[in-house]
């Protein structure tokens, strides 16, 4: 399956019980690491991604999701916000032999949840006027909410994509296509009407991130299956007799716990 | 309106280090003592158990201990002629609230400053001569000498259970500590932590070429220990969720347990948690404080009247609270005069990662918040000033602290990020990268200073505190210089070259930004001196201007080191409680 109908798309929307996307710290370009002791490399280098070639996202041979099943339904995204979500998520975390694609793993559900909550309508973000433009070390001025970001950056993408892709929307695009729109994006090669390109990127990048590597508990990451692909054990290991009997060797466990596995 | 309340003794503001020593020290004394932090009531047990206190969405990326932004935060502009802007969302640094305040979830890196870092001008004009010193630079010794603060650092590290290797032992160096360490009249209270394999291959490399690594001076407890006042600590679990998460074990020493239990213990002492200070009420005089003005949670103000205030609310609260109440004369930097809101300093970070062979495997989520090994060769004066051309320096470290894939899920430089062969590159590289990471002492300078925002305004309605800064010119050779090394300790790591520099973090030739997170190690505003022209406290932390006003904490610090502040802070806090208890107390006013 190589490209999707709208028809398509609102049929799969109803067979399957898809999550949106969880939003990034609006502007974040790295993980927001507070380290105590220096460790550059805690960091993720935004080194650009050589463009991945065109592939078909449904092909590999994924392992099968384990773990509770995301949500089925959304609560803040409307079904074309919904569409877009999916098919980024899927663009960004594509099935593999490592891993089922982001929406089977609850991706989508993990972000739909975060932009419903306190955090993706701003409560903890100063957000008195006036408004204005700053230099880019003053960091993040404008009035949108995480949910904003993401809510006003979907119509803009989309609108673009209408323009360039004969009446298409990001997620009804070819799957090579959809995968050169978001290299174009991510480096802000594509101008939106309303949110900055990077600002938009980032937040959908790092919400992605989040539904992937965050505790299954919010509804991401199903089966742990990004821990499980990283080899890390999980929340509940005490280290004080392992550090050292361990060392130099690849500590691993067959079932790594999660907050939920604990509760 | 607000609500006048019976008065009391003292007011102490702030349940952090600061607050949570000035609470122990003053509790006992059958004074009538309240305690108002702005946060909530927290404790180890429920609010820091696992596996909930492993959440790293909720505590790492969302930061659930951090203050509330929405009601305050500070504006920032990198020079005078820029318009300050808000803080909207967490950046460069992270201020914490809650009981404890940031000592709940800070990462336990427990220093004593090196002997020169206490009289930057004097060693360093004695040393290279006054050219040394550019012009703009408000360089300035502390009033006090190492000698004097140092059994205040002892009893400090004696509270924390502070893991490591004396250096320097009454003169005497020891082998596997810090040599540059200044003279320590005891070993520290618990060994060092078990190294980590990174941990090891730095101090492998770094004596390879010359240097003389040690262990970090830890807050996170090697073993089982009970400190002096009897409160117990426990071993650290290596968890790996430190920094920004509150500790499950005790074993991260924090106020909100090694503090508050014993000030609670009397009778006279009361905690009022969701108290929001908003200003400290002067007599028509401006010379006397009458007490506090403060907002519970429902936003009902009330007046708590008090014969002696104690600011302990970090430094961007301590100098907002001090200018926004009228305690003494805010700076201006076109004269060069005025003293609040003076020397403002912050701290540089960066460094280079290092790709390891794929034989090596690092256990990344094996680790705390201040797990690591260091040099000092570049740090404090232990260097030439004049062949380097600056002054400060930085030191350099490897460590381990948090393995979270939320957090840490590096790939190698020029790997896909995201889609095909990402989660490939991930996989291969999670195990075998580590970091060599600097930390640099930033000096204080005419030009950067903090202030009241003249437009935007907090919750209640005050002006926001206003900061203006950038690197200046000894700062950025500083970090120049420092990535090099870096660079050439990653090269002898891994036997490949280059490495690579660590995205996100201060590099020389930017101007500051305040958007990636570097250190919550901001200093200055309310310095400690012997002169009020160029201090807005004495020796004592006490207001020159309102005697019956005492300031604690990194603000008192005249400019940063390149290491971190709370070993003096903490220090500091025990000093300054006890010239309250054994001198003020006795005959109020001042006492220099
Ligand atoms: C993530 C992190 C990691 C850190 N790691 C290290 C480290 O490894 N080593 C090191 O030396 N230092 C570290 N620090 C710094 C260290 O935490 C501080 O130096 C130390 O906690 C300062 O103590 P304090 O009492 O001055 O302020 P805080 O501990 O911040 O306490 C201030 C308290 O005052 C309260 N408060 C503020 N304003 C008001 C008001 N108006 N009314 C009522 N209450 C108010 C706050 O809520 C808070 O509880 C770290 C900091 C952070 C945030
Ligand atoms: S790493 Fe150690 S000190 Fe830090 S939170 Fe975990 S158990 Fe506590």
């Amino acid at each position: 399956m190589s490209e999707r109908t709208t028809t398509d798309r609102r049929t799969l929307l109803k067979l399957a019980g898809l999550g949106v996307g969880a939003a990034a710290v609006p502007g974040a370009v790295v993980a927001q690491q507070t380290d105590p002791v220096p460790q550059p490399g805690a960091a993720p280098v935004p080194a650009p991604p050589s463009p991945p070639s065109g592939h078909d996202m449904s092909a590999h041979a994924a392992p099968a999701p384990t773990g509770v099943a995301p949500p089925a339904g959304y609560i803040f995204l409307d079904s074309d916000e919904a569409s877009f979500i999916e098919a980024f998520v899927d663009t960004l975390i594509p099935a593999d032999e490592f891993s089922a694609k982001g929406t089977d793993l609850g991706v989508a559900a993990f972000i739909d949840r975060q932009l419903y909550s306190g955090w993706g309508r701003g409560n903890n973000m100063y957000m008195q006027g006036p408004f204005r433009e700053g230099t880019p070390e003053q960091g993040y001025q404008l009035a949108l909410s995480p949910a904003d970001i993401v809510r006003v950056g979907i119509a803009d993408v989309n609108a673009w994509v209408r323009k360039a892709h004969e009446d298409n929307s990001f997620d009804t695009i070819e799957d090579a296509v959809r995968v050169d729109v978001v290299t174009q994006l991510e480096a802000g090669k594509i101008e939106l009407k309303e949110v900055p390109t990077s600002v938009f990127f980032n937040m959908l990048f790092q919400l992605t991130m989040d539904g992937f590597f965050s505790d299954p508990v919010y509804g991401g990451n199903r089966g742990k299956a990004s821990w499980k692909l990283l080899g890390y054990p999980g929340v509940g290991e005490m280290y004080s007799d392992k550090i050292a009997e361990w060392r130099n060797k690849p500590f691993r466990v067959e079932e790594p716990l999660s907050i939920q596995d604990m509760s | 309106m607000a609500t006048r309340l019976p008065p009391v003794d003292v007011v102490i503001v702030g349940s952090g280090w600061t607050g949570g020593i000035a609470a122990k020290e003053l509790a006992p004394t059958g004074l009538k003592v309240v305690m108002l932090e702005r946060g909530k009531f927290q404790d180890t047990s429920p609010d820091f158990l696992a596996p909930q206190s492993h959440d790293a969405l909720k505590y790492s990326r969302r930061l659930e201990l951090a203050q509330d932004l929405s009601k305050e935060t500070i504006t920032f502009r990198n020079d005078m002629s820029q318009t300050a802007l808000p803080m909207r969302q967490y950046g460069f640094f992270i201020p914490g609230s809650g009981l404890g305040g940031s000592g709940a979830h800070w990462s336990g890196l427990t220093w004593r400053w090196g002997e020169w870092e206490h009289r930057m001008l004097s060693g360093t004009v004695e040393k290279y001569g006054k050219s040394m010193v550019p012009e703009d630079m408000n360089l300035q010794d502390w009033p006090i000498s190492y000698k004097d603060i140092e059994p205040y650092y002892d009893r400090f590290e004696k509270v924390c259970g502070v893991s490591g290797k004396a250096g320097n032992l009454r003169g005497r160096i020891q082998k596997g500590g810090n040599p540059f360490e200044a003279p320590r009249s005891s070993e520290y209270p618990l060994p060092p932590m078990t190294p980590s394999q990174s941990m090891l291959m730095f101090e492998a490399a770094t004596k390879r070429l010359g240097y003389n690594p040690f262990p970090i001076p830890a807050s996170n407890c090697s073993d089982n220990y009970v400190n002096p006042d009897g409160i117990a600590l426990g071993q650290c679990h290596y968890c790996g969720h430190c920094t920004n998460y509150g500790c499950e074990a005790n074993a991260k020493a924090s106020p909100h347990f090694t503090m508050m239990p014993l000030a609670r213990a009397n009778k006279d002492f009361e905690l009022r948690t969701n108290a929001m200070v908003l200003k400290v009420n002067l007599d028509s005089t401006g010379k006397r404080a009458t007490g506090v003005t403060y907002a519970d949670a429902r936003g009902r103000e009330f007046e708590q009247p008090a014969d002696l205030v104690i600011l302990g609310a970090f430094v961007t609260g301590n100098v907002q609270l001090m200018l926004h109440s009228g305690i003494g004369t805010p700076y201006d930097p076109k004269t060069n005069s005025g003293v609040v809101g003076r020397n403002y300093a912050y701290q540089s970070l960066g460094g280079a990662r290092v790709e390891i062979d794929r034989d090596t495997y690092m256990n990344p989520f094996m680790g705390s918040g201040a797990l690591g090994t260091w040099i000092d060769d570049f740090a404090s004066d232990n260097f030439d000033f004049a062949k380097a051309g600056f002054i400060g320096g930085a030191g350099i470290s490897a460590g381990q602290n948090s393995g979270d894939p939320l957090t840490y899920h590096p790939t190698s430089p020029g790997k896909p990020r995201w889609g095909a062969g990402w989660k490939k590159a991930m996989a291969e590289t999670y195990q075998h990268t580590m970091g060599v990471g600097f930390q640099g002492a930033v000096m204080s300078y005419r030009q950067n200073y903090l202030d009241l925002d003249p437009t935007y305004r907090d919750a209640w309605g005050r002006p926001l505190l206003r900061l203006t800064f950038d690197w200046q010119e000894n700062e950025q050779k500083v970090m120049a210089a420092t990535f090099a090394r870096c660079q050439q300790i990653a090269g002898e790591i891994s036997g490949k070259r280059p490495a690579v520099a660590s995205p996100g973090r201060a590099m020389a030739g930017r101007r500051f930004s305040s958007v990636p997170y570097q250190t919550s190690h901001n200093t200055g505003g309310a310095v400690f001196g012997n002169d009020p022209r160029t201090s807005a406290v004495n020796k004592y932390c006490q207001s020159w201007d309102v005697p019956n006003v005492f300031v604690l904490g990194a603000s008192a610090l005249p400019q940063n080191a390149a290491r971190n502040p709370t070993g003096p802070v903490g220090a500091l806090a025990f000093w300054a409680a006890d010239a309250i208890v054994n001198k003020y107390l006795k005959r109020p006013g001042r006492l220099v």
